[in-house]
């Protein structure tokens, strides 16, 4: 294949790992960014997003767009339902303690892995993919469902974007964010706030999760990849910046797909992680993140 | 109105408020001087719900407030206005009135009588609120707690760090509101700003009030000034 349609392909691949990671990044980053919270588990939330669509995929009889469209819903939402739990159970009595909560946090990232082995099992297991349209390119073809990754995951963070800075939610989240006792004393039940944060944080990376598991296959270690380029994208982009981490995870991802293509995908995770070095070092907030 | 018996106070290990008595009524001004380290910001924020009481009672119109979570002190008609502002600086002047308005569901007559009291910040409606001038952000910091509509208003060091000219804006919107019915709880340190606004001064030392004066009773020369504040 010529360099251009090569360079082509890499970046239309990049897009996608640029779709998938920017929503698991995007729920990381608004729960630092509200709870200032590292949740170390995040991860693990965008795993047992794929499992739950396994499940459902199996569960649900008729054609696999049905199975598909039900664990688009299904996972979400019990996996949000779960960090609602968990907040409830550990960061709550742990008041929100930065420090406590990276250690609790990987905790309950080693409970719920667990939990993933015990009840899933080890093995690799592939969900359908709800339509096999191609996109026949002059010089290659290419998976239509990859470019609905892309199409819906735009969708999911505008309607984000649009419900942070134009719903009553949004700005009560934003609100808290700036100043949680000012919040308290203007009535915002910053409680109540931070369950539906952390909910939402985990249940964006469960979506993130049912779009990537028909292009990749669930298994109860996918997590530590997209824990690992969400830190990067948020630290690079600034933890709490919404803009920020989609630029970052626009630049990461295309940079992982162009990089991985013509070299390796272990140098791409080399240089992505030699860029967190280099911001940390020269710009610590982050390029879009406000100094402290 | 307002009524605090014997609250203790305090963060962690250490007790700052050593039981503290004090009434604001409405329709008067009652200012709080103390040096620093006195306890003046912690009794409003203990009156607020956010430091939690370890002894005593705070009653609004009769009805027990200590004791309520944070949150739902100010839909009891309790506004604070915090010392240095605490303006939610990102967000605009518009969506920190509306913050302000939560829980009066955003009444435009409120909004509107807020605007009235302050002009200049209909102009900034759309600007963030951190690019405001020190001035613009204290009148904001106020119109914010007053889209409560409260019937308390607690004011910690609205005048620090001012020009004369706000100061005298500050000052006329005290005495506006208090001529609404408010209570206004106001810690202040100017000696000056304190006797064109006070009904009556408590004045604070080591987490109690050491002594309730009525503000006619007072001159710039009053010994409890020296005293209390050092000035």
């Amino acid at each position: 294949m010529a360099f251009g349609p090569f360079l082509l392909l890499a970046l239309m691949e990049g897009l996608v790992t640029a779709a998938v990671l920017s929503l698991a990044a995007v729920g990381l980053s608004l729960v630092f960014g509200v709870m200032r919270v590292v949740n170390v588990a995040h991860g693990e939330f965008f795993m047992l997003g794929a499992v739950i669509a396994w499940f459902v995929s199996t569960m649900v009889p008729g054609p696999a767009w049905l199975a598909f469209a039900a664990a688009l819903i299904v996972a979400p939402v019990l996996v949000a339902a779960l960090a609602a739990m968990v907040d409830g159970l550990v960061l709550k009595r742990l008041s929100y303690n930065p420090e406590a909560t990276i250690l609790a946090t990987i905790g309950v990232m080693y409970m719920i892995q667990q939990a993933a082995l015990s009840y899933y099992g080890p093995d690799a297991r592939p969900v359908l993919a709800p339509f096999s349209w191609r996109l026949q390119l002059p010089w290659f073809g290419y998976s239509g469902y990859k470019l609905f990754v892309v199409l819906a995951a735009g969708l999911v963070l505008l309607a984000v974007w649009l419900g942070l800075t134009r719903s009553k939610a949004g700005l009560v989240m934003r609100a808290t964010q700036v100043d949680r006792e000012v919040a308290q004393a203007f009535g915002i039940n910053v409680g109540l706030v931070y369950r539906g944060v952390f909910a939402l944080g985990a249940g964006l990376a469960a979506l993130g999760a049912v779009l990537y598991v028909p292009i990749s296959q669930a298994h109860y270690l996918m997590g530590h990849d997209p824990l690992l380029l969400s830190f990067i994208v948020v630290i690079i982009g600034g933890l709490g910046s919404l803009r920020g981490t989609l630029v970052a995870a626009l630049v990461i991802g295309l940079s992982d797909g162009v990089i991985s293509m013509f070299f390796s995908p272990t140098l791409a995770k080399i240089l992505a992680t030699l860029l967190v070095g280099l911001v940390l070092v020269f710009r610590p907030q982050g390029l879009f993140g406000a100094k402290e | 109105m307002l009524e605090l018996k014997g609250i203790r106070a305090g963060y962690g290990a250490v007790t700052v408020l050593q039981g503290v008595d004090f009434t604001a009524k409405s329709g008067e001004v009652t200012c709080i001087m103390g040096r620093n380290g006195a306890g003046k910001t912690t009794l409003l924020k203990t009156i607020m719900g956010l430091v939690a009481p370890r002894a005593g009672e705070i009653t609004l119109e009769g009805a027990v407030i200590s004791g309520l979570p944070a949150h739902q002190v100010p839909g009891r008609g309790l506004a604070w206005v915090p010392q240095g502002r605490r303006l939610f600086g990102p967000l605009t002047v518009a969506e920190n009135l509306e913050i302000g308005g939560l829980l009066g569901g955003h009444k435009p007559q409120v909004k509107e009588r807020v605007l009235e009291l302050f002009p200049r910040l209909r102009e900034r409606l759309n600007q963030q609120a951190s690019t405001l001038s020190g001035g613009e952000q204290q009148m904001l910091a106020i119109a914010r707690g007053l889209c409560l509509e409260p019937k308390v208003l607690l004011l910690d060091e609205p005048t620090e760090g001012l020009q004369p000219s706000m100061i005298a804006l500050i000052r006329d919107s005290v005495l506006q509101l208090k001529a609404t019915g408010v209570a206004v709880v106001l810690v202040e340190q100017r000696v000056e700003a304190v006797l064109q606004m006070a009904d009556q001064v408590a004045f604070m030392a080591q987490g109690a009030i050491r002594a309730m004066v009525v503000a006619q009773q007072l001159s710039p020369n009053a010994p409890e000034f020296a005293e209390f504040v050092g000035v």
